[in-house]
């Protein structure tokens, strides 16, 4: 693809600005519920309580697994010596097995 | 006396240290211009100017890159020792000297280059001081080219093909300068995947620039530049 | 030559960004557990140990790192420069502690 590095920069900081908002309030939320412990119920019973609990971890894991596995690909190409064609498939590897683990753990708490 | 240790052979080589008397105001230059008159004729370094102008003695200065005409040894020395070494990032030639080939050519590859208009033949274009796009490229026009930062970048060393702070720079004054004809070839050369979206604001090229210039303020101006072109289809 | 805020704050936003990587995984994979209710609570009570606590403070933290540290990096790459943005280094560290300061007293509220 042309200008690959590019767009994957567009990619990550396309991401981040999604993420951002959302780990905020992941934060928020790991204050709140951490208090008195945490229980299955407990997590379950707040992210059950409307949709919009799926629907902003949905579009979390989405953004993380994107930043996540372009955010690999820059360190393992900087920092050891695989930079071939291989590296850019593993990163859409790492990318798809964040997805469907996150996607999953999504429906888990829906 | 200071005990001098200096870089002898190429990529492969060893540290040879002489012995220099320290004197007021002495520079790191001074030193290795002593050391190949009195000590060692076979010594090979490059400078010219010697008042910070030209940008051809910059060298490794206890592990860090500086113009050597213009740093005092005072102000470098450790335990009476100064160790001097080839800059970093680029082949050497021989001892303190490095082929600068890689480093110019990527000014060209940043398309570092004034293209004029045809206006530009005719007619005298008007251009106030106090233009908010003149005063960024005067904020960074006065490189000297001494390779200084692309020396202490890391990004340069991880990605051996990355252009660099000082071509980008350069390439943000071009795209700065409303005389310039050709924007957005300029940008398309630093779109590339070489270009200014692998620096990661480490900022040492700012730490080290020894004019003073802010590369990582030059590169995030053409991130965005070229980001904006992107998304609009322009490049 | 690396001895400066901009280049430590670079340091921390890779290596909090590698350990995030490899943790997401695995906190992906646990919360799949909720899908068997028992088995989810089974881990939650492991994870209430001391040990694991502190390594999730620690957690919390890189995180709140990696969000204030990138929230800079945004700022540089996306608005005009501004010469005070080595203080909002200073002002990424100090709001991830205060996070991380944060979890650490909720865990024992």
């Amino acid at each position: 693809m042309k200008r690959l590095e590019l767009w994957l920069y567009i990619a990550q900081r396309a991401s981040a600005l999604v993420l951002a908002p959302l780990v905020l309030l992941h934060l928020g939320v790991i204050l709140y519920a951490v208090a008195g412990g945490l229980s299955a119920s407990e997590i379950l019973g707040r992210t059950r309580s409307t949709w919009m609990w799926p629907a902003a971890y949905g579009l979390f894991v989405v953004a993380a697994a994107v930043h996540a596995a372009i955010g690999l690909r820059v360190v393992l190409r900087e920092w050891t010596s695989w930079r071939d064609r291989s590296l850019d498939l593993a990163t859409l590897g790492i990318g798809l097995v964040l997805l469907l683990l996150g996607l999953r753990a999504v429906q888990a708490i829906a | 006396m200071l005990k001098v240790e200096i870089w002898r052979g190429t990529e492969e080589g060893r540290y040879e240290t002489y012995e220099v008397p320290s004197q007021p105001s002495q520079t790191v230059l001074d030193l290795v211009t002593f050391v190949q008159r009195k000590l060692d004729p076979s010594l090979a370094y490059r400078f010219a100017c010697r008042v910070g102008v030209c940008g051809s003695c910059a060298m490794t200065v206890n592990d860090t890159p500086r113009w050597t005409c213009r740093t005092h040894v005072q102000k470098v020395v450790e335990r009476g020792r100064v160790r001097i070494a080839p800059l970093r990032n680029l082949p050497i030639v021989k001892d303190l000297a490095t082929d600068m080939v890689p480093f110019f050519d990527k000014g060209q590859e940043a398309k570092g280059r004034f293209i004029p208009s045809d206006a530009a033949a005719t007619s005298v274009a008007e251009i106030s001081p106090e233009d908010p796009k003149r005063k960024e490229a005067d904020a960074a026009i006065e490189c000297i080219g001494c390779a200084v930062c692309y020396a202490a970048c890391d990004v340069v060393s991880w990605r051996p093909e990355y252009l660099g702070p000082a071509a980008l720079n350069r390439a943000w004054t071009l795209v700065s300068d409303a005389r310039d004809s050709d924007r957005i070839g300029h940008l398309q050369a630093v779109a590339d995947d070489a270009g200014c979206h692998a620096c990661h604001g480490h900022q040492n090229c700012v730490e080290h620039c020894p004019v003073g210039i802010n590369p990582t303020r030059s590169i995030s101006g053409l991130k965005r530049l070229v980001l904006m072109a992107a998304v609009r289809g322009r490049l | 030559m690396r001895n400066h805020p901009s280049y430590r704050a670079f340091l921390v936003h890779r290596l909090s960004g590698i350990a995030l990587a490899l943790f997401l995984p695995a906190h992906l994979i646990v919360l799949g557990l909720a899908l068997e209710t028992a088995m989810l609570d089974g881990f939650l009570d492991w994870a209430a140990q001391p040990a694991v606590k502190a390594a999730e403070t620690i957690l919390v933290i890189l995180l709140a790192l990696h969000l204030f540290g990138g929230l800079r990096l945004l700022a540089i790459e996306l608005l005009p420069w501004s010469d005070r943005q080595k203080d909002w280094i200073g002002w990424a560290a100090a709001a991830a502690l205060a996070v991380g300061a944060g979890f650490v007293v909720r865990s024992f509220a």
